[in-house]
């Protein structure tokens, strides 16, 4: 009887909740239809891929194998052909101004050095301001000469030549868990997990202090209510509304971008309902602790950004400074995009993720006792 | 509780940092009294009925409100006061019935009470064309009627208002003062506080507060008498000033 009169006080808070949730007709949009447009814009357009490398060149020799050198490159996809340069003055003139990223030059007597002394020297000029996509061109650059390398010694150097000295190696690589090496399958269940994350993490952090900011609160204070029916009854609806903001946005990854879901989608919500609670519990928790929606606002975007750069989402944890990655030990969106794509990608299991799951639950709990805690009812 | 007091007040202070919001205040409220708690702005008398209500701890001093204690025993004193804020406390954004049913619901009464309680409600208040709709649509006297009624849910012995009746008209000021004779009668005891001395001409007894203390308290005549006024406005002014 006692169970079911506290067990009534939350249903009364929750169906309040949801009743202003939908009553607020400029937030349900916002809440619904802007995280589905972030998913479709998102995952387009983050990718990791170096495409569309502005490449110029600067043929010195002008004859028939350094012209098919530079046919190599028109042929790659990767590289986007501009210009011939007269002068490598002129090439990195137009590199500091941003024009080209990668100049090859092809030094005079290139075809002659090659044919007779069988060796010769390039030069390539890379614009290394974005690291990692210097590297990735530099890689680009020298599979293509290598390439024509060892076409020319197929088809020109052979005469003479001991043809067992060509060594055919070849390595033929077999991607595992995204065979097309696709960058939406990589990235989709990464973004996902943003969205539900900032949506969550957001209306949560701003309910609290909403009513404190227009006094309901304290009218609530003077109630007998107990801290612990207050939060949970402010969790549940969120909770909900992160759910199925996760199945419009898994619907949303398959139909719209085919991407594989092989894991278990009981594991996946029962991990997303954990995780949620902890990024609620969070988010009650900057409630409390202050007094204006605009500084739970700042103090969320704070910690978001700080999760999201640290997730392993954009960049890999494993590149990251030492310190760094005993930092991402606490950021609870690293697990979500762990756990996402191995379930959905890998089709992991309960043993694969438990660790994880722990870790999340400890989480949730420790972040909804401190929302409960923090929660005065007298100051 | 000796004869009938229920709200017993000793040396009550708060202070915040070097400030003193309250200072050193005793009182006694009687069951049933029309207490009338007056004060200029910033004097402390809202401070003071915060902590009466459970939701600011005393610095010092001791209170007790329907025999229980406030600092050890603030949950037990929220369930037999009701309280109305000077800030409007209804939710805007929810109708007349529900906001009923969300505060009935979180004090714990039983579905069919709810029910019963809020259907009494709007009939009494004759709102049966606007329980319905949204409680921000309201005219500001009705939200006030509204939130009084919703104070009385649980039926509280102490009814706490905060300048109830601030910027509406004195048509309604008077039916407001109506509800709470009503309330009265019935034996709750009414702990207000307000600007306007012509309200306070309303109530049993009378505490001025200034600068955090209590200044006078008695029954508006005997205040009048005492200072040989025409109005407690007089009284009111002649004691701020002499502070001054």
């Amino acid at each position: 009887m006692i169970l079911e009169l506290k067990m009534n006080t939350i249903r009364y808070i929750i169906q309040k909740e949801f009743k202003q949730i939908f009553r607020n007709k400029a937030m349900l949009p916002i809440i619904f239809v802007l995280p589905l447009i972030q998913l479709a814009i998102l995952a387009n357009a983050a990718t990791f891929e170096v495409k569309n490398i502005k490449f110029g060149y600067i043929d010195n020799d002008k004859t028939s194998l350094s012209r098919e050198l530079i046919e190599k490159f028109n042929a790659s996809t990767y590289f986007n052909v501009l210009t011939d340069f007269p002068s490598h003055i002129i090439a990195d003139a137009d590199m500091l101004e941003g024009q080209v990223d990668v100049v090859l030059e092809i030094p005079l007597h290139f075809e002659r050095n090659l044919l007779k002394e069988k060796k010769t020297d390039l030069s390539v000029r890379i614009n290394a301001i974005d690291g990692a996509a210097a590297g990735v061109e530099n890689v680009y650059v020298n599979r293509i000469v290598q390439q024509f390398n060892q076409k020319v010694r197929t088809e020109l150097l052979l005469v003479g030549e001991n043809i067992n000295k060509l060594q055919n190696i070849a390595t033929i690589p077999s991607f595992w868990y995204n065979e097309t090496l696709n960058y939406k399958t990589f990235m989709v269940p990464g973004i996902l997990v943003l969205l539900v994350t900032m949506i969550t993490l957001f209306l949560s952090g701003m309910n609290i202090v909403r009513e404190k900011e227009i006094g309901t609160l304290e009218q609530i204070n003077v109630t007998p209510i107990k801290k612990y029916q207050f939060i949970i009854g402010k969790l549940f609806p969120f909770l909900i509304l992160g759910l199925v903001l996760l199945t419009v946005g898994l619907i949303i990854a398959k139909l719209l971008f085919d991407i594989p879901i092989v894991g278990s989608i009981l594991l996946m919500y029962g991990y997303s309902i954990i995780y949620i609670l902890v990024i609620l519990g969070m988010g009650l928790f900057i409630s409390n602790f202050t007094d204006t929606q605009q500084q739970a606002m700042f103090i969320a975007w704070f910690f978001m950004v700080i999760f999201i750069l640290m997730s392993g989402l954009f960049t890999p944890i494993e590149s990251m400074p030492n310190w760094a990655q005993v930092l991402t030990e606490f950021n609870p969106i690293k697990y979500y995009v762990q756990v996402m794509r191995m379930v959905m990608l890998k089709g992991a299991g309960f043993s694969d993720i438990y660790q994880q799951l722990l870790k999340t639950l400890a989480y949730a709990l420790i972040m909804n006792a401190l929302a409960v805690y923090s929660y005065k009812k007298v100051t | 509780m000796k004869n009938g007091n229920i709200i017993h007040v000793k040396n009550l202070t708060k202070t915040f940092g070097d400030f003193t919001a309250v200072d050193n205040i005793s009182f006694q409220v009687g069951k049933g009294e029309v207490f009338g708690f007056l004060g200029a702005n910033g004097a402390g008398k809202t401070t003071a009925m915060k902590m009466l209500i459970g939701i600011s701890k005393p610095s010092s001093g001791e209170a007790q409100v329907a025999g229980f204690d406030v600092k050890s025993q603030a949950e037990k004193v929220k369930r037999s006061i009701g309280y109305m804020s000077q800030r409007f406390s209804l939710y805007n954004d929810l109708t007349i019935r529900e906001n009923i049913t969300f505060f009935g619901g979180i004090y714990g009464l039983k579905k069919s009470d709810i029910k019963t309680k809020s259907q009494n409600l709007i009939d009494e208040l004759d709102l049966h064309d606007e329980a319905d709709k949204l409680v921000g649509s309201l005219p500001l006297g009705w939200k006030q009627k509204v939130a009084f009624s919703v104070s009385l849910l649980h039926d509280p012995q102490i009814i706490f208002l905060d300048e109830p009746t601030g910027g509406v008209d004195p048509i309604t000021r008077r039916k407001f003062w109506e509800m709470i004779y009503r309330e009265a009668h019935k034996g709750k005891t009414i702990f207000v506080t307000t600007h306007y001395m012509d309200e306070a001409e309303y109530c049993d007894r009378v505490s001025i507060m200034v600068a955090g203390k209590i200044e006078a308290l008695d029954t508006p005549k005997n205040l009048k008498e005492k200072y040989k006024v025409e109005s407690m406005n007089q009284v009111f002014l002649k004691l701020a000033r002499n502070i001054e």
